[in-house]
């Protein structure tokens, strides 16, 4: 690790204000991306601030038709939340399937979403439930806030405060894990909605986090899993490595969207 | 048998401090003055250093000193060494480059040595080495073992096709006229895929000179800290062998990696009095991917023969071993003698020949890995076997029950006697407890949820309690395998015994105290184990080969015979009867025929009083050494089932069942052979589904961190069924064969059988990933191409 400054910030503004006049600083949330590659000397900000002691950003809290869960929960408290797991139990069992005990009180949603790894699972989870991204100049449709991998539509200095969750009729994540490190090789978040059926794919594209148009159309007019037959994703357009080339991938996408839509017609 | 003596299952006196966090490894260890090494690796596969300019580093913050591979040499230190000399078929000597701690001229894979930087904090040794300007011209490199001896890369100029040796084993002309008369033939290629070791706790050094005695120290995580310090001394010249004290103190975790005598401590310990100041190094994890020795990492083409009656009449096998850059300590004779006497398994096979080409390539080097050249011959035995029975149409396990060796001692065409076994009791027992007869149901039940359901077999042997001193020189080893004890009795009558064999983890400190107590009758908390020291266990040549219990505790044996001996002395003298009628039984000391005795205790303390007898009839005290030297290998054998489900939508293979039953001799405690056990069949399963170390084209590694290499983890294996069979080992005192391997053994072949059974195709290769056996059951399902 280099050497850095550590700013503790209390509030959104205090915190807005040191990124503005800090040089070369990034927010430290969980840590479970920014410091291994601190570790690593793969990063070596000049200026670390610390989102830890912000309480605007923490709570979770029901609201009408919408779950907002603050930036800075970690994934084991939106696991095992009450109002999580009444309004979206789809959204609590994704949590639940990142990475291990160590990783899930740790890691916080909004470190997640900001990080935009394209094996990320919360990603996939807020294109699929249509969620807005809060942030503290603005708010920012999920179909708007991934732009590739770790690529977001947050300027330099942006915070992330809440996520915005409209509440789905039906949900359901179906994760393949990678064999070694547990992300997504191919994770599917299948929700309906009021207005029809959103099908969000993280760990296989190329370009990220993706929506699969065919099956929302095909889904949205019949909700069962046999509606997805015949449907399949361009290989070409599939992340390819060691673990699994683009082929084995988009057919991953099949299967585990099939599964998805079984559980969520199942719950 | 008594609550702590052999055979009890006592629980691991040493867990108290592990678990509670007071293990004292290497890291833990900090010396007054203390500073710290960093090692600027090479990023590339093979370059030649064109020039290395240490002089921005040198004046930064913290830095203390920078030593290249001149440093060395301008001091005569020595290259790093391999011990174990092998002769090619034309009878030439093995082709051994030059391995120097820190590189002269040249880098040979990722993660070599280039310099080290000595500061007084790490974090200001890894500044200084990123500001070190090293000037590298690329050279094209070789990572692949099959293409090695092809390739235009050179990677050490004693050998131009990159041949370390071509050696064979068994007899060519015998098993050529086996193979002409033989009904039918089975063929297979195999890839015995290349493993990280991955010991919990990561290699670490600290070297200290102390200039007032010419005395240096050396804390070392390793397995064999005498050979260690032997090597140091006697051959890399680091430092003289009287005036270097070797710790191994607790160590997390070895599994073959921490035999090797490294880079990294023969630096330290050079270095310690370069700077006057003890030096540090820990490796991280990233560096313990690149640079602790490998394992593994076999191409194999095999052919078994078999007669009209389904006998097995003659084996083949050529393998192409790769060492990696270098020849690492105790490399050559893994795929060698450690592999191809194996080759043999359970079977009465009156002809083998085997092949091995041993070469080089740009990739780190590759030495013992828990099993050595044991697993990776009974992978290719128990594939063959396996595929042999099927294209014969017979049933696995009575194809291996007809072939399997009954008569003992049995003489293999391989080099090895075996001493005593019976297979078959082993899989009877395996069958039964594995519920075989059921399997098609299950296999039915599986179908109809849409999943394929295999089983294979694993009928493994090891040759372990390495080994006969004189059979190992005479194929090459350049030391003696035996093994040392001293049993140190205290006036109060408590214990401690110093042995050359290194606990990393196996529990020495309980099954080694459990054979005290039950040979001297005396409470195991009055036993310590004591180990891992060369200023206080005289010699020892340390844990591996699964020898401390058949070899370690031999030694102990012998030399608890020897106290019991001298105790009878004592005793006659103080009890007035002659030495004749003194008997030892449950810890007294008692005159034959009589109710007059001692307790153990009590003789101790005249030992040393020595008041009872003069000076001139008898020694006082009661301490007693013994060397033991084996006097032949120990065969633990077993049969292992594995039975899997796959879901051929994924790919994804779970295992649901797991048989193991085991053959290790005389066994000293339960729960610790049931650990060993367990933990094996999880690094053997490890290898068979997840792990395998990639190195791309260029030679760096893909797989350098556990985002990309894959453990076992709980969540991947079974609730195990473990049994056991017993046949005694005739040729140790205490009937032990040996554990600390069988299940890294058996696994992998029982998981492949399983997976090729339940595809209905024998084509997938370790490890058996979720890609991987998804596209072989789709291969599985290809339709018949139309007529
Ligand atoms: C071993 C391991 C396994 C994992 N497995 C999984 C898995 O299975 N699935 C999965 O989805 N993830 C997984 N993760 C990732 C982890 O769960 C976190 O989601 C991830 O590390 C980012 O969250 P964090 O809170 O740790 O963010 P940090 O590492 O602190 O920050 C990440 C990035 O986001 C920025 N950032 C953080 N918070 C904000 C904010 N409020 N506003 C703006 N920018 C912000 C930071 O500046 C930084 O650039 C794993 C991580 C590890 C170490």
């Amino acid at each position: 690790m280099y050497a850095f400054e550590y700013h503790r910030p209390t509030s959104v503004k205090e915190a807005a204000s040191l990124a503005g006049q800090a040089e070369d600083m990034k927010f430290l949330a969980g840590g479970h991306t920014l410091l291994p590659t601190m570790k690593l000397r793969l990063a070596g900000p000049a200026n670390l601030i610390d989102l830890g002691q912000i309480a605007e950003l923490r709570g979770i809290e029901r609201a009408g038709d919408a779950l907002t869960i603050g930036a800075m929960m970690k994934h084991g408290e939106v696991a095992n939340s009450a109002e999580v797991k009444q309004a979206v139990p789809a959204l609590a069992e994704m949590a639940e399937l990142i990475g291990d005990p160590h990783v899930r009180n740790r890691g916080t949603i909004g470190g997640s979403i900001a990080n935009n790894d394209p094996s990320a699972d919360y990603p996939a989870a807020c294109l699929a439930l249509n969620a807005t991204i809060v942030t503290n100049q603005r708010k920012i449709a999920a179909d708007d806030f991934f732009q590739g991998i770790f690529t977001t539509a947050l300027e330099e200095g942006e915070i992330i405060t809440h996520v915005s969750f409209p509440i789905p009729s039906q949900a359901a994540y179906a994760k393949f894990r990678n064999p070694a490190s547990r992300y997504a090789l191919v994770g599917v978040f299948v929700a309906k909605h009021a207005d029809g059926v959103r099908v969000a794919v993280t760990g296989a594209g190329s370009n990220g986090v993706f929506r699969v148009q065919e099956m929302e159309q095909a889904l949205s007019a019949n909700f069962t899993p046999d509606a997805l037959n015949g449907i399949v994703v361009a290989e070409d357009e599939m992340n390819s490595d060691i673990h699994a080339d683009a082929a084995y991938r988009a057919h991953l996408v099949g299967v585990m969207a099939r599964r998805a839509v079984e559980a969520a017609t199942r719950a | 048998m008594t609550a702590t003596g052999i055979g009890a299952p006592v629980r691991r006196k040493e867990d108290q401090r592990f678990v509670t966090g007071q293990g004292r490894y290497v890291d833990d260890f900090n010396r007054p003055g203390q500073a710290y090494a960093y090692f600027l690796r090479s990023p590339h596969a093979h370059a030649t250093i064109r020039s290395i300019d240490t002089g921005p580093a040198a004046i930064m913050p913290g830095v203390i000193a920078i030593f290249t591979g001149d440093d060395l040499a301008a001091d005569k230190i020595g290259g790093l060494i391999c011990g174990w000399m092998i002769h090619s078929k034309d009878g030439s000597p093995m082709k051994a480059g030059p391995h120097p701690a820190l590189a002269q001229g040249k880098v040979r894979y990722v993660g070599d040595h280039v310099a080290v930087v000595i500061a007084e904090t790490l974090a200001q040794a890894k500044d200084a080495a990123e500001a070190i300007v090293v000037d590298y011209d690329m050279l094209p490199a070789i990572a692949d073992t099959a293409q090695a001896t092809k390739a235009s890369v050179q990677v050490h100029e004693v050998s131009p096709d990159n041949t370390v040796f071509n050696w064979h084993l068994g007899n060519k002309d015998e098993t050529e006229a086996a193979f002409a008369r033989a009904k039918h033939v089975t063929t297979i290629d195999l890839v015995n895929n290349r493993l990280v070791p991955n010991a919990l706790e990561p290699r670490a050094a600290v070297g200290e000179y102390d200039p007032g005695t010419d005395n240096y120290t050396l804390y070392t995580t390793s397995q064999n800290p005498h050979v260690a310090r032997l090597v140091l001394s006697a051959f890399i010249g680091v430092a003289p062998e009287h005036k270097l004290r070797v710790i191994a103190p607790d160590v997390g975790g070895g599994f073959g990696s921490k035999i090797f005598i490294y880079a990294e401590e023969t630096v330290c310990v050079w270095a310690a009095k370069k700077v006057k100041r003890p030096v540090k190094w820990t490796s991280d994890r990233s560096e313990a991917f690149l640079s602790d020795a490998h394992g593994r990492d076999h191409v194999t083409h095999a052919e078994m023969a078999t007669d009209e009656n389904g006998k097995i009449i003659g084996l083949r096998v050529h393998t192409i071993a790769n060492l990696g850059a270098y020849l690492s300590t105790f490399s050559s004779s893994v795929p060698t003698y450690l592999y191809a006497p194996l080759l043999s398994g359970q079977y009465d096979i009156p002809a083998i020949y085997c092949e091995v080409d041993g070469v080089y390539t740009n990739t780190a080097p590759v030495d013992a890995y828990r099993g050595a050249g044991r697993p990776e011959a009974t992978f290719v035995v128990e594939r063959l076997v396996e595929k042999a029975a099927r294209e014969l149409g017979q049933d696995p396990a009575e194809f291996r029950r007809k072939n399997y060796i009954t008569q003992f001692p049995h003489a293999t065409p391989v080099i090895m006697t075996y001493d005593t076994g019976d297979y078959a009791a082993s899989l009877d027992k395996a069958l039964e407890l594995a519920d075989y007869k059921n399997f098609q149901q299950r296999k039915q039940d599986s179908a109809l949820r849409g999943k394929l359901r295999g089983i294979g077999f694993s009928s493994y042997i090891e040759a372990c309690g390495i080994a006969p001193s004189q059979a190992v020189g005479s194929l090459g080893a350049g030391v003696g395998l035996w093994e040392s004890a001293e049993v140190r009795v205290n006036p109060t009558g408590s214990v401690e015994v110093l042995t050359g064999s290194h606990s990393h983890g196996q529990g020495h400190e309980t099954t080694f105290a459990q054979l005290v107590s039950d040979r001297l009758g005396i409470p195991i908390d009055q036993v310590s184990i004591v180990h891992g020291d060369t200023d206080k266990v005289q010699f020892g040549m340390g844990t591996y080969g699964s020898r401390s219990g058949a070899v370690g505790m031999s030694a102990i044996a012998k030399a608890i015979d020897k106290v019991i001996a001298k105790g009878k002395k004592v005793a006659a003298h103080v009890l007035e009867a002659s030495e004749g009628d003194i008997e030892f039984k449950d810890g007294r000391f008692g005159v034959a025929g009589t109710d007059r005795s001692l307790a153990f205790g009590e003789v101790a303390l005249q030992a040393y009083i020595a008041h009872k007898f003069s000076g001139q009839d008898l020694e006082p005290g009661l301490k007693e050494g013994a060397f033991y030297d084996p006097t032949n290998f120990t065969f633990p054998a077993g049969v292992h089932i594995c039975e899997v489900e796959i879901d051929p939508d994924t790919g994804v293979t779970k295992i649901e069942r797991w048989t193991a039953v085991d053959d290790f001799g005389v066994i000293i405690n339960p729960m610790i052979v049931e650990g060993q056990v367990h933990g094996g069949i999880a690094q053997g399963v490890g290898q068979a589904l997840l792990e395998g170390a990639v190195y791309d084209q260029s030679g760096q590694l893909i797989t350098a961190s556990f985002n990309d290499y894959c453990m076992p983890r709980a969540i991947d294996l079974p609730s195990f069924q473990v049994g056991m069979t017993v046949t005694p080992c005739p040729s140790n005192p205490l009937g032990i064969k040996g554990c600390g391997e069988a299940g890294a053994i058996a696994a992998p072949p029982a998981v492949i059988n399983a997976i090729t059974d339940a595809l209905g195709h024998e084509d997938i290769a370790m490890p058996a990933t979720p890609q991987a056996v998804w596209r072989a059951a789709q291969k599985a399902n290809m339709p018949m191409a139309a007529e």
